[in-house]
């Protein structure tokens, strides 16, 4: 394998993926992501020095409209789903000492 | 005759002419999903008591003429990745398990519009990632055609629905070929249109660049049928594209109109069995290694049966074939690592039990609530987007999805239609697939460079193989030139008898 992915690398791509991971799903998490790497490595074959990056395949640019609100007001059935709501708000864990 | 062996468009003519009733023909359904279900398991919600309600309402518009069109009064199954108001949408994950939506998805509003009476909520991949359906958080699909066997994924709910007569049609949605592949697999015919043809409003995000929603279903007919119900332009989606300005310009047709879809949307008047002088070009690199030989003679089979009704048939090299599968697990993971960073435990969904603080919170939530292969993606999709490693993999991904679009273009020039197999093989057996995520992912090699050029493909049953497994053919078209596929693959289609699976012609009291 040649992308050998370290603890630290894992340990951090877990903060930026918001995942905690139990160690048995860290090492496999390692052993998977190298592979893919591995896999991923054959782009390096081609060569795209002079190619611009494709984000969207028309041509569109930004789409405007008028900012204008048109739904009506749904804070009850936002709501519906939250886990835990209070006063019309979505309830989190405190947040500020 | 039991009424889910029929078309849609075949049962809508029935409601139409009052042959059957509207409430007759979902009660037809529901009997078959009632009595295949514990075998198959194509379906995570069922919405009978809406249904039947709902069906009665149709009935009254459709008698007193307010509803005429082909799709009138005939139920569908839809994706559980598509928002329901009312009705459970959990995107076959555990983190979605309890999310009842307080809209509906554009494409299934459209369906409603044109009388669609919606039977309920079909399995998938958790999240759509997946080629087999097996990664759902409720249990496998099994294929119809052969239990021991996958359905294909991620729309291998919706496949496996149709093709055992569980309902006429459905809705799927396609990022790398979770349309094509699983409709391969079952035997039916699934399409996938050109990117923004169809609105993406309300479909649970996977890989916005690449997500499609198509139709599922018995046969090309349909699929134009469903496809006319389901495209629009749609403001909500700002990828949505208004194909009465981008679809290429046709010769004024003589006499009447009977069809009144606009410029553009008018998919039903491609049901033409004529292939004269149409190019279809088969690219050599479809053929090569990993190609099962049995689908590689139907498909070429296929090819020449369309050559003999008139079209003209040439090999090509489209290349960069290889090259598809790596770009697209870039991009689509990368996309996926941040549109999956909405669940987390605060506006819907799961929430963990315990936790320190909201940040242990968010990581408990999203670690208990996605499964293996969810989590995988997330992972691969973080690490191509972080400071250090975007530049040598998610815009080396984008640049090669750039030469990508040009061999297709490059290709477009010289053919109406390109020709190969939707899947290397037919369905694999249960539980092969999981243990090995890239020779998964090997299977989406026909499929996922359709999605990266943002092309329309179909595809159709050519065949089977000795152990009975259907083999399916793809045809891709250019950017908005769906009329051309769903040509070809009618007039193909005119050659063959439809066949269906022992599930299906099973009779049921």
């Amino acid at each position: 394998m040649a992308n050998i992915i370290s603890d630290e690398t894992i340990e951090y791509v877990g903060i930026l993926a918001k995942l905690e991971l139990s160690e048995e799903e860290k090492e496999q998490a390692k052993q998977d992501m190298g592979k893919m790497l591995d896999y991923i490595d054959k782009l390096n074959e081609l060569n795209t020095e002079k190619v611009e990056p494709m984000t969207h395949i028309f041509p569109v640019m930004n789409v405007f409209r008028e900012d204008i609100v048109e739904n009506g007001d749904q804070r009850e059935e936002m709501l519906s789903n939250a886990p835990e709501q209070k006063n019309g708000a979505y309830m989190v864990p405190q947040t500020v000492e | 005759m039991d009424l889910m062996s029929l078309t849609a468009v075949e049962l809508g003519k029935k409601i139409k002419a009052g042959e059957i009733s509207v409430k007759e023909a979902v009660k037809a359904a529901y009997k078959r999903i009632d009595a295949l279900e514990p075998e198959i398991n194509a379906f995570v919600t069922l919405d009978k008591e809406n249904a039947l309600k709902r069906a009665e309402e149709v009935q009254k518009l459709i008698d007193d003429g307010t509803l005429d069109g082909p799709l009138a009064g005939v139920p569908v199954a839809i994706k559980d990745n598509m928002c329901t108001k009312g009705l459970l949408t959990t995107c076959s994950s555990k983190i979605l398990d309890n999310f009842v939506p307080p809209y509906t998805s554009e494409a299934v509003l459209n369906l409603e519009k044109a009388g669609a009476i919606i039977l309920g909520k079909t399995n998938m991949d958790e999240f759509a990632m997946g080629s087999t359906t097996e990664t759902s958080y409720y249990g496998e699909t099994k294929n119809p055609w052969n239990t021991n066997h996958v359905p294909g994924g991620s729309s291998g709910g919706s496949a496996a629905a149709v093709a055992a007569h569980e309902c006429p049609y459905a809705l799927g949605s396609d990022t790398g070929g979770s349309i094509r592949q699983p409709s391969s697999y079952c035997g039916v015919v699934g399409m996938k249109p050109t990117y923004g043809t169809v609105s993406r409003y309300g479909l649970i995000a996977y890989g916005s660049s690449l997500d499609q929603i198509g139709p599922i279903a018995k046969d090309v007919i349909d699929c134009a049928a469903i496809l006319e119900a389901i495209a629009s332009y749609d403001k909500k989606d700002s990828t949505s594209m208004d194909r009465r300005i981008y679809a290429p310009p046709e010769p004024e047709k003589e006499g009447s109109q009977e069809n009144q879809k606009p410029r553009g949307y008018d998919f039903m008047s491609a049901l033409v069995d004529d292939v004269k002088g149409m190019k279809i070009g088969i690219p050599r690199d479809y053929f090569g290694d990993g190609l099962d030989p049995e689908v590689k003679e139907a498909v070429l089979n296929a090819a020449k049966v369309l050559e003999e009704k008139g079209a003209i048939v040439e090999e090509f090299d489209l290349s960069l074939v290889e090259y598809a599968i790596p770009a697209y697990y870039v991009i689509a993971s990368a996309e996926a690592s941040s549109n999956l960073a909405r669940f987390d435990g605060v506006k819907y969904g799961y929430r963990t039990e315990e936790f320190t603080d909201l940040h242990n919170m968010y990581k408990k939530s999203r670690s208990e609530g996605f499964g293996p292969e969810v989590k995988r993606r997330i992972m691969l999709g973080s690490f191509v987007l972080s400071s250090g490693y975007y530049d040598a993999y998610y815009l080396k991904a984008l640049r090669t999805k750039a030469l990508i679009k040009k061999a297709f273009d490059t290709a477009f020039q010289e053919y109406d239609v390109l020709l190969g197999p939707a899947a290397p093989t037919t369905a694999p057996k249960l539980g092969d697939s999981l243990s090995d995520p890239i020779k998964m992912y090997l299977g989406d090699i026909y499929t996922v460079s359709v999605n990266l050029a943002g092309l329309p493909g179909i595809s159709l049953p050519c065949g089977r193989d000795k152990k009975g497994l259907p083999i399916g053919l793809q045809l891709i078209g250019d950017c908005f030139e769906e009329k051309k596929i769903i040509r070809a693959a009618y007039a193909f289609e005119q050659t063959r008898t439809y066949e269906c699976c022992d599930f299906a012609k099973k009779e049921v009291f």
